[in-house]
């Protein structure tokens, strides 16, 4: 090694000395550690010790040092929960408990606890199909009409949100299929044509469909579950055909594409992720959206 | 020897023969060709450069100056360049989707979930890895006043390290993911890697060993402890096996909260040692150089420098507050960055102190004010980083977009900055130009892109902590406040001012694209120099 090492050098403009290395042309100030960075470095280390010192820190042989102040995320996580629970103190037990709508309604108390309950629920677990609005979408009724296709009584809606709809989880799950009708060959391509035809008069309630060749296709297939009158079925889930609201569109092209392939809109069982006030909350929060009856 | 590396090369093309013929799934296949293609090159390579490669190493030094591997620091150079700017396009275009989701085009290869680790392992690995090899190659020659070691060594680091990043980036597209974050290349990808960066790690002793300076620079500590700490992150991440032989798929050695831990504790590091460790590397080197002025203090280098890499190793858990990890070990990543706080700043204050005695620079020259400005956001990221893993602060800011500001403000200001510095400096010596093409577009390179970040990070500052006070709100009957999708929505606007700040990001890296190719070609633009026109104003209010 050469004697340069020890020999060290001067910076004359900051008037410090240098520690006489060079490497492509680059030298080395021998400037002593800043004080306060020096002191804040011990500062954040002394901090540190005293945080070991209080909370669980070191791992052990059989264990961790579990710190002074005896905390544990779990136990904090309970009593945040715990006041969670307090701040609806009694209003859980008397809304479970309470059976009639208008026992909810009459106590202002209940009915704000269920209104907000069930929006917040709603917009977690609901508003990814049915939308932020409740106003549905393609293949996911809108909530906020009175249209329903499994009934708009609180008792209802609250079935429905607790066992959904064909999602095979659910034995009570409703569970209606219509079929698939050109698919399954059970109507020729002419007879799907003409009974669209039909639905689409129906839809506008000028008094035209009967006079038309679907009606005959539409009283020997459809009837027994969308009704005389295509008002639909309650107990089998079949949407009314004798107003303009669909499904899953209203043009032709859309109601010959249902009539013949059919639909399976599924919901799963919200009874099996959710509690069952959340469900109750949700039922009050969905009535109230305007359609209840 | 060129016969032994030629039949390596040729091995190579027989073993992704065999790969491509026996794959049992499609990514292998594609993969096993692109072996067999590249060890082909490779083998009319080393037959083309053979006797020039070996004249150049053996030529004798001129004056005293040893005769330097300048080739492989102009193709470096190039490589980097290229990385840079495909790296920020594509981020560009993930921005774009998360504030337009129409951009996803429905289409597997081109939606956010695969070009996300594309985006990432572009700008991390292929510019940023790019970048370190080729400046600690610049680095390590200069400051041991030795050629690089190795005659088809260093070349076999750089081409095998671009093949590497080819193999990621086409496995990510097509779905070839082992679903590590920053570590998603499968198994046979790692491997190809290890060999690669084992080979860089000898490369870099060697030429210090055969070093004529009595000491080693303290860039070259960087450089070292970012070479071997790197491989050992990579080795223990990657550990796995696989599915078949003669597939892509593979399972991890580690699974549930050890696997969580193992992940955070490889990419915290990657953190620490690849973006800080070896850019403070660059920075020991191209900021005094650049300044033409001595390192501030080489007693805060030594202490901060092991301080440094004691330290970081332990902060990976602070990523992993509030989930099913012990409290211990939560504790343990919280107070180890905070303690990291002042040995990361000891580089920021040698980096800024360095200055002292050549401040008026900053005015005249483009390049010291990005290297400047980069040590500047280096402070900023590693005080916020701190701060961040603090538990209070982190139950607010954990999974928001306040996390993703703050790795942009350290990705694009620092390590962005630093690299586009070295890389400025580095052009004309390969080159072995009189100057740069041009500082003028350096310094509209400078303010198109400070101005990008800006708008990047303080979008990410107003919709993370937007973000994380929507998620947490509460209602007075202890009800969430907004649904997750509301909280999307509210951040739409904040998307696009990134997206904004992004592209100006890439419009500043295609400046600096265009001024290295001119100084390349050896061009010089016709312009006034630097400071000029503020002569006079100086003038007047003297």
């Amino acid at each position: 090694m050469s004697q340069q090492s020890s020999q060290r050098g001067f910076d004359d403009v900051t008037k410090t000395e240098t520690t006489g290395h060079e490497w492509d042309g680059i030298r080395e100030l021998d400037t002593p550690l800043p004080r306060w960075w020096l002191w804040i470095f011990y500062a954040c280390i002394v901090w540190s010790i005293g945080y070991w010192i209080a909370m669980p820190a070191w791992p052990t042989l059989n264990g961790y040092t579990k710190g002074i102040l005896g905390y544990s995320s779990r136990a904090s996580v309970a009593e945040d929960v715990n006041e969670a629970r307090a701040a609806q103190s009694g209003l859980r037990e008397k809304f479970l408990a309470a059976s009639s709508l208008s026992e909810i309604r009459n106590d202002a108390n209940l009915l704000e606890f269920a209104l907000a309950g069930g929006r917040s629920a709603y917009s977690v677990n609901c508003a990814t199909c049915h939308g932020s609005g409740a106003a549905g979408a393609v293949g996911y009724p809108n909530l906020n009409d009175d249209e329903w296709l499994w009934g708009g009584t609180l008792e209802q809606i609250a079935f429905t949100i607790r066992h959904g709809a064909r999602n095979d989880l659910d034995e009570q799950a409703h569970n209606s299929q219509m079929p698939a009708f050109l698919k399954d060959g059970l109507l020729t391509r002419v007879q799907v044509n003409n009974v669209a035809d039909y639905v689409l008069a129906l839809s506008r309630r000028d008094g035209s469909a009967g006079s038309l060749p679907g009606a005959v296709v539409f009283r020997e297939n459809c009837v027994v579950c969308h009704g005389d009158n295509g008002q639909g079925l309650i107990e089998q889930g079949s949407p009314a055909l004798n107003n303009d609201i669909w499904l899953y569109g209203g043009d032709r092209d859309a109601i010959l594409r249902t009539i013949s392939e059919s639909r399976r809109g599924v919901m799963p069982a919200w009874g099996r992720i959710l509690d069952e006030v959340t469900v109750k909350q949700l039922a009050v929060y969905i009535h109230s959206l305007g359609g209840g009856k | 020897m060129s016969g032994l590396i030629l039949a390596s090369a040729g091995a190579t093309a027989v073993l992704g023969l065999i790969a491509a013929s026996r794959a049992v799934d499609p990514g292998f296949e594609m993969h096993g060709w692109m072996l067999f293609a590249a060890a082909v090159v490779a083998v009319f390579a080393i037959i083309r450069f053979r006797d020039s490669v070996i004249v150049d190493a053996r030529a004798p030094e001129v004056g005293g100056v040893p005769n330097y591997n300048n080739a492989i620091i102009r193709v470096g150079v190039i490589a980097s360049t290229f990385w840079g700017v495909v790296g920020f396009l594509v981020g560009l275009t993930i921005a774009l989707q998360l504030a337009y989701p129409a951009l996803n085009f429905d289409l597997p290869w081109t939606n956010f979930g695969r070009l996300r680790p594309l985006h990432t392992s572009a700008v991390i690995f292929a510019f940023g890895g790019t970048v370190l090899i080729t400046t600690s190659f610049h680095v390590v020659q200069r400051t041991c006043r030795a050629r690089l070691a190795g005659l088809w060594a260093p070349w076999f680091v750089l081409w095998g390290y671009q093949l590497f990043i080819v193999l990621a980036a086409t496995g990510y597209v097509f779905g070839v993911t082992q679903s590590k974050e920053y570590a998603e290349p499968e198994w046979y990808i790692d491997l190809w890697l290890t060999i690669v960066w084992v080979t860089y790690l000898l490369v870099f002793l060697f030429t210090l060993a055969k070093r004529r300076e009595p000491h080693i620079y303290v860039a070259n500590w960087f450089f070292l402890a970012f070479i071997a700490t790197v491989a050992m992150l990579h080795l223990v991440n990657n550990l796995s096996v696989p599915a078949n032989i003669y597939g892509s798929k593979s399972y991890s050695l580690f699974a549930g909260v050890q696997d969580a831990l193992t992940e955070w504790w490889y990419a915290h590091n990657a953190v620490g040692f690849f973006l800080t460790a070896g850019f403070l590397g660059i920075m020991y080197y191209f900021v005094p150089k650049q300044a033409d002025r001595p390192i501030y203090s080489y007693r805060l280098s030594i202490i901060h420098f092991w301080s440094l890499i004691f330290i970081y190793i332990w902060a990976g858990p602070h990523h992993l507050h509030y989930t099913a990890l012990p409290d211990w070990a939560q504790t343990l990543g919280m107070t180890f960055s905070i303690m990291l706080w002042m040995p990361s700043w000891g580089g920021m204050i040698n980096g800024l102190m360095t200055l002292r005695g050549a401040w008026d620079k900053l005015r005249t020259d483009p390049i010291l004010r990005m290297l400047v400005i980069s040590v500047a956001f280096y402070g900023m990221s590693t005080f916020e980083g701190p701060l961040m893993s603090i538990k209070a602060v982190n139950a607010l800011s954990h999974y928001t977009d306040w996390t993703i500001g703050h790795v942009h403000s350290g990705a694009l200001g620092w390590v962005g900055f630093v690299s586009f510095g070295a890389l400025y400096f580095l052009a004309p010596v390969a080159w072995g130009r009189k100057q740069l093409y041009s500082l003028r577009l350096v310094s509209l390179h400078f303010w198109v892109a400070t101005l990008g970040i800006v708008l990047y990070i303080s979008a990410m500052w107003v919709s993370g902590i937007l973000q994380g006070l929507m998620w947490r709100a509460y209602d007075k009957l202890g009800f969430l406040e907004y649904s997750f999708a509301e909280t999307v929505a509210a951040m739409h606007p904040f998307y696009i001012i990134r997206a904004g700040g992004g592209a100006l990001y890439v419009f500043g890296a295609l400046i600096m694209a265009y001024n290295i190719w001119m100084t390349a070609l050896g061009r010089v633009r016709n312009e006034k120099p630097m400071g000029i026109e503020a002569a006079p104003a100086l003038r007047a209010a003297i």
